[in-house]
């Protein structure tokens, strides 16, 4: 019986290896590929600094871009300063406020400037969990009709923006 | 002709690990003293050939041989010296080949200083190691060939190293962190000697001590290197994220550190046999884990490598040998009959186990934190992150009920103690440091903060508690300078690397709890305060590096009208990949750094400019480099050496029954 213990590490172990195993056939960037061409999860979750429940209606009707961020993510802070850019270019972004805490992102959006049209707060990550967020930051491009048409994980930089999420908006926009 | 060479070097590299792995371990079942003398000179042929195949892709480097893909794709003319060295393993290929060259230099080092072993177990040792550098060395030849050459369409130039790792820390963060890394292997060959050979005593744990501790405080010395670097480096003034890849490093610490304290008791005690090989077995496995994760692109990270799923599959099979391996031998093999419990609940003994409960469940917190995104998505429930709220939420408290357990730990007694005399003892300490923490935060900030607080009087509870100790090892001495000179030096390098978590402790929390950080939009001329620091942007200057273009912001920082510090803080084009780099420009202190970073620019002459300071940041890495320094000094205990004498038992696994 005292021997059958000494067998717990490596059953463990074995576990483990095949979590790993499985790890090797997933792409942990790769888009759950059900949301892409499907339309954006429905929600009723509050606008970040104001008393406002928002839901989905209120935010499709034009090709837009969903953002998610948060005051934790380093790399968010990278690509702040791009999408403000953006925003000033006339590119509409909804910011989507993934577990973060309502002060501190009022806080950074003072501090940083605020890109977004308004920020949607997914405080339990409700809707990130319908979206398949894997981390913060993530882009999403909606068409007019609210269809999920692309998702970039990672920071959008000029050369993202350029190469693929330019041609992106401007095929949804030109399609009708 | 020489990457060529540099290939063959490895191709040999490899025939010698196989022969260490085999013959020695064959000659330590038949008893066959020549195949078991034979280990030594192969680990040293290892390491050289290991080292020849180095040199020729450094080699490759230095000279611009872009023929060779890895320099192509990594390195450019224009790249200064040091960095085109540090290029090398600036690449999975190249990184790979440090990781086993690392590996032999830790091989031929036991075969160089551990000539006092029985031949037996010295052959088993180096035989294990042997049989981890044929994994790494096939893994290199077979998946990551580095001397891949692009005949005949040469490229000119090369695209450039990342100019993120164009810096003095990838010139010696990487080789500090893999010496602490790898020399987990040798902890672990000597644990699996042991086990196959039956023999698990005292002297076992005596021989790999001096061993671990090296390889602790290197990685000490290697995680902090990372940190700082990370600091300066990715431009942003943090200094540790919970990414996989800092949690790949700091599992195999956290579990070496239980390691250390779990070996102290194996070797003095004679106790927790089985439980000490284990660790041994999971610090290494650890490190593997890491490599795994690092390199297969399992998980998303920002230092991760490039993912290629043949690499994963190929390090899993091997993961799947060494520790499924490893962990069988365990079951087989380890005593089963736990060592009788022969010490009391209140004893020296015991607070090193709870150091080990601690570490083993912050080891599991982190490992769990790290693949708990890939369990989900493997159940298929979705994708999920896990970031610095979960690791701090569970970090933090564990380790604010560690250190009180920490100060009395070196008070305590072996096998039995009792509280009255750890209140005799320790009561002065324990109030003094309430009293500190209720006072100093009014002192240094005015205000109350009770975390502040309560990381004064952990770190000087902790600080208290180890001169105690010190004064009552002092107490029967004839004098003091005698008294001092008695206590050696494994004792001195406890004292040193508590002392070193205390100021750790300290660094972490106020530089946390008392940094101040603004993003502003400034034009030069203007100033801005941080009391009681005061930034003025003085102009905004072009200038030309060696491989690139900046703009430099100039900022004077002044204090109370005296001239602190000027400082140039840098955004950087680099000329041959066009990539744009964030330069911060850093005051550092004793008691506060000074951080300006720049972001984007805004219109005429304004720039985003982020201003930090940060009090006591220098202190998170003052203490890890003094826990690295204390590793280091118990090297110089006189008992490490005495091995030959305790070496001229009979072996009884030296036959081929080994029976336990």
């Amino acid at each position: 019986m005292a021997r059958f213990k000494l067998f717990l590490p490596l059953g463990l172990f074995v576990a483990l290896a095949l979590l790993l195993a499985r790890g090797l056939q997933l792409d942990p960037k790769a888009l759950p590929s059900a949301l892409i061409d499907q339309p954006l999860p429905e929600f009723s979750l509050p606008v970040l600094g104001a008393e406002q429940i928002l839901s989905r209606s209120e935010v499709v009707g034009e090709v837009a871009l969903f953002n998610v961020w948060a005051t934790w993510c380093i790399s968010c802070r990278v690509e702040h300063p791009y999408l403000g850019h953006l925003a000033t270019q006339g590119v509409p972004i909804y910011g989507i406020n993934y577990k973060d805490d309502d002060a501190a992102a009022l806080q950074w959006l003072q501090q940083l400037g605020d890109p977004y049209r308004l920020s949607i707060v997914d405080a339990e990550g409700s809707l990130g969990l319908d979206l398949g967020v894997y981390g913060a930051p993530e882009t999403y491009v909606v068409d007019r009709s609210g269809v999920i048409r692309y998702r970039h994980v990672g920071v959008v930089d000029e050369r993202v923006w350029s190469e693929i999420l330019e041609p992106i908006v401007t095929r949804l926009r030109g399609d009708g | 002709m020489i990457p060529e060479l540099g290939h063959l070097a490895l191709i040999i590299a490899l025939g010698l690990a196989l022969a260490l792995s085999v013959i020695p371990m064959w000659g330590s079942y038949k008893n066959h003293f020549q195949a078991m003398a034979l280990a030594p000179s192969l680990a040293i042929g290892l390491f050289v050939f290991v080292a020849i195949s180095f040199g020729c892709l450094a080699h490759a480097f230095l000279n611009d041989d872009f023929s060779v893909s890895l320099v192509a794709t990594h390195s450019n003319s224009m790249l200064p010296s040091a960095f085109k060295f540090a290029a090398v393993w600036g690449n999975h290929e190249g990184s790979l080949l440090l990781w086993v060259l690392i590996l032999s230099i830790w091989t031929a080092a036991v075969a160089v200083f551990s000539t006092p072993l029985p031949l037996p177990v010295l052959a088993r040792v180096l035989a294990v190691m042997g049989f981890v550098a044929v994994g790494f060395l096939l893994f290199s030849l077979l998946t990551s060939n580095p001397f891949a050459r692009l005949l005949p369409s040469t490229p000119s130039d090369g695209s450039d190293l990342n100019p993120l790792l164009q810096d003095i820390g990838l010139v010696i963060h990487p080789p500090i962190l893999y010496m602490g890394y790898v020399g987990f292997s040798v902890a672990f060959a000597f644990a699996i000697a042991a086990l196959l050979g039956g023999r698990l005593d005292a002297s076992w744990a005596r021989w790999s001590r001096p061993w671990t501790n090296t390889a602790w405080a290197f990685l000490s010395l290697g995680i902090m290197l990372g940190s700082w670097w990370a600091y300066y480096e990715l431009g942003w003034g943090g200094w540790w994220f919970w990414d996989p890849v800092e949690n790949a490093s700091f599992m195999p610490w956290l579990a070496g550190t239980a390691l250390v304290h779990s070996l102290a008791v194996t070797e003095k005690r004679g106790l927790v046999k089985s439980w000490t090989v284990l660790l041994a077995i999971f610090a290494f496995s650890l490190s593997l884990l890491g490599t795994f994760l690092v390199r297969s692109g399992v998980l998303t990270s920002v230092h991760a490598f490039a993912a290629d799923p043949t690499r994963g599959v190929f390090i899993l099979v091997f993961l799947a040998c060494v520790i499924g391996g490893s962990l069988t031998l365990y079951a087989l093999r380890a005593p089963a009959v736990s060592s009788r419990i022969n010490f009391s609940w209140l004893s020296r003994d015991c607070l090193l186990l709870l150091n080990n409960v601690f570490f083993l469940t912050a080891t599991l917190t982190v490992l769990f934190g790290t693949l708990f995104p890939l369990l989900m998505d493997a159940l298929g429930q979705g994708k999920y992150s896990v970031g610095p709220p979960y690791f701090n939420a569970v970090f933090v408290p564990l380790m604010a009920v560690l250190v009180p357990f920490m100060g009395i730990g070196p008070n305590a007694r072996w096998k039995q103690d009792s509280v009255s005399r750890w209140q005799r003892e320790l009561l002065v300490p324990a109030l003094v440091a309430l009293l500190l923490g209720a006072v100093l935060p009014w002192f240094h900030a005015g205000e109350f903060n009770p975390w502040v607080a309560l990381a004064v009087v952990l770190a000087s509870w902790l600080a208290l508690a180890m001169l105690r100790d010190l004064l009552s090892k002092l107490r029967h001495a004839s004098g003091v300078g005698a008294g001092l000179r008695r206590l050696s030096p494994s004792y001195y390098g406890m004292q040193l690397a508590h002392l070193g978590f205390a100021v750790a402790i300290m660094g972490v929390v106020l530089a946390t709890q008392y940094s101040v950080e603004l993003d502003l939009k400034m034009s030069p001329g203007e100033s801005h305060e941080i009391a009681p620091y005061r930034f003025r942007f003085d102009s905004l200057e072009q200038v030309r590096g060696a491989n690139y273009v900046a703009d430099e912001a100039r900022f004077t920082v002044t204090r109370g009208g005296a001239l602190v510090a000027t400082m140039a803080a840098q955004k950087r084009r680099y000329l041959a990949s066009g990539q744009v780099m964030t330069e911060a420009a850093i005051d550092a202190g004793v008691f506060r750094d000074l951080f300006i970073a720049m972001g984007d620019p805004i219109g005429d002459q304004a720039w985003a400019i982020r201003l930090q300071v940060k009090p006591f940041l220098r202190w998170i890495w003052a203490g890890a480099i003094a826990m690295a320094l204390g590793g280091f000094l118990t090297l110089a205990d006189r008992r490490y050496r005495r091995a030959r004498s305790a070496a001229t038992l009979t072996l009884p696994g030296a036959n081929a029954s080994g029976a336990i």
